[in-house]
């Protein structure tokens, strides 16, 4: 190492220490309390009685982890291929002007907003029944794991659908016309031109996404409160009321290995373009 | 295209589509925040009443009244972003500069350990670190809520300071340092005024996150620091839907504001440079 490195390790040095202090220390933390028992030794009892307790909230919360990822992805490329492909400039620029609104509005805005929005007495429901597409008895509350996962998507998909907008944008225009030019229709030049050249960018908004769920504690906690809800209210739970870090931290490392799945994705992702 | 405009017909099915979907994705958007607009204007609202019997501002003046609480926690909401955008800054700039210019080892591991706090569950973070608080006396004040905000901000910090000065061109440095401008003096006048823009991208950025961020705060900011987001929640929880959707409206304005504005201060060059 010369002294340029040195330099340069020394003025990254504190922003790593933040990290290490206040992020990774915690996170060991976690790792370490969650399998560690009363006399210090190892054990899996807390993990045990998480399972035992928790195993139908750790099932809820992948499912609507993964719903509200596939949601976000399918919403995202049907905005960001139009954004590309679409042909009515009025359109699309309404369109690029509408679809960011919630870009910025934070998880615990959006989960009050969706409470009185999808509520039985919300807005969705009057506007259903004032244009006749149910009767008044047929309105029900959504407020339940569709309730989640709507605010999710609602949350998300404008975040992932700047990153593939931009991705696709930067796409060699030509393909696309001489694609076109040979009588290939917009959604087929979309799904095998446009969209496996913006794949990377679609998988690291996707991945950011999934985690940023995962760790979400306002959305299940106002939309859905009661069990099954995800496992966030359930860690919540145990340390408000209980005081119990070991089974806390038991439920904290499962939601950890959830993560993993999408951070295993995305180290994959990242190798092939080394090798590349 | 040459075939749709040869067949009138099928324009204006191709028309009233674009334009169904368009007012749909509208309604999807608007029509949840529209409903939070409503519940702040509400002076009475019962089922199954469309829109409430009665408008008014008698919660406003309630949620402003002192105590309401509602300056109070906006002060104290305003000021832990300040001091984390502070924090942030200060360790970000130069971490930023030297994965940039500096040639650092690791650089890619040290890159990623920047996202790993948005790239990993936080829950886990948090509730540890409010334990670790507890005993250092550090539960409860701003200071505790700084550092949590600060390690969580960091990545957007040190990855937009990184390429806001990986997009200057070398050249006008050489050209200020052969024209006999010290280092210094070439940091202030040149380095500096050309990252500014991506500089104070990244602090809004740092500011809106430390602004909305909610989890943290929840376990570490107990029982002294109610911040906006906190207000908002207990306001929700109560089942007081005019509070909670006027203190979510106060959130909501920094976030739209900077919404409409990101583009002026993220230009396309910098952000082609995002974690390179």
């Amino acid at each position: 190492m010369n002294r340029r490195s040195w330099a340069g390790l020394a003025l990254a040095s504190p922003a790593l220490a933040i990290v290490a202090v206040f992020f990774i220390g915690p996170l060991v933390m976690s790792a370490v309390l969650a399998v560690r028992g009363k006399d210090g030794g190892l054990t899996t009892e807390h993990f045990a009685k998480a399972f035992e307790y928790y195993s139908t909230d750790l099932a809820f919360s992948a499912a609507i982890v993964v719903l509200s990822t596939l949601g976000i992805g399918i919403v995202a490329i049907a905005i960001a291929g139009y954004l590309t492909l679409g042909e009515h400039p009025r359109t699309l620029a309404f369109l690029r002007w509408l679809y960011r609104w919630p870009l910025f509005i934070p998880f615990i805005v959006t989960a009050q907003v969706m409470r009185t929005f999808l509520a039985k007495n919300g807005m969705l429901n009057h506007v259903l029944i004032g244009s006749g597409l149910i009767e008044p008895l047929q309105a029900q509350s959504l407020l339940d794991w569709r309730g989640i996962v709507i605010a999710f998507i609602w949350k998300q998909a404008p975040f992932v659908t700047l990153l593939l907008a931009g991705a696709m944008a930067a796409i060699d225009r030509q393909h696309i016309e001489a694609a076109r030019n040979l009588g290939a229709s917009r959604l087929r030049v979309l799904f095998e031109i446009v969209l496996p050249q913006a794949r990377r960018t679609l998988l690291v908004g996707l991945v950011l996404s999934f985690v940023a769920m995962l760790s979400v504690l306002s959305v299940p906690m106002m939309i859905n409160p009661n069990s099954p809800t995800m496992l966030t209210v359930d860690i919540a739970y145990r340390i408000n009321s209980h005081g119990d870090y070991a089974v806390a931290n038991a439920l904290c490392l499962m939601s950890l290995v959830l993560a993993s799945f999408g951070a295993w994705f995305y180290l994959r992702e990242a190798a092939r373009k080394a090798q590349a | 295209m040459t075939a749709a405009a040869a067949r009138p017909s099928v324009r204006w099915r191709e028309t009233i589509a674009r334009i169904v979907m368009i007012l749909l994705l509208a309604f999807v958007i608007f029509g949840p925040l529209a409903n939070l607009v409503l519940w702040g204007f509400a002076e009475r609202w019962y089922f199954p009443n469309k829109l409430p019997q009665e408008f008014g501002l008698t919660f406003w003046a309630r949620v402003f009244s002192p105590r309401g609480g509602a300056l109070g926690s906006l002060g104290t909401s305003v000021a832990i972003a300040c001091l984390t955008v502070l924090l942030t800054l200060s360790v970000a700039i130069p971490a930023g500069y030297a994965l940039a210019r500096l040639k650092l080892p690791a650089r890619t591991l040290i890159l990623l350990i920047f996202l790993l706090p948005q790239a990993v569950p936080n829950l886990p973070v948090y509730v540890n670190i409010a334990r670790v608080f507890y005993e250092l006396n550090l539960n409860g004040t701003i200071l505790g809520v700084v550092l949590v905000h600060a390690a969580h901000g960091l990545v957007l910090a040190v990855w937009i300071a990184s390429a806001a000065f990986a997009a200057i061109d070398v050249s006008l440095e050489e050209a200020a340092r052969n024209m006999g401008a010290s280092a210094w003096r070439c940091w202030t006048t040149v380095t500096l005024p050309i990252a500014l823009p991506g500089l104070i991208a990244s602090a809004i950025f740092v500011f809106l996150e430390s602004l909305d961020e909610f989890t943290g705060t929840y376990f570490v900011g107990v029982p002294d620091v109610t911040t906006l987001p906190l207000l908002m929640f207990n306001a929700s929880m109560g089942g007081n839907y005019q509070i909670a959707s006027i203190t979510a409206m106060l959130l909501l304005l920094p976030s739209i504001a900077f919404m409409l504005l990101v583009e002026r201060f993220l230009k396309a060059d910098v952000l082609a440079m995002i974690g390179r």
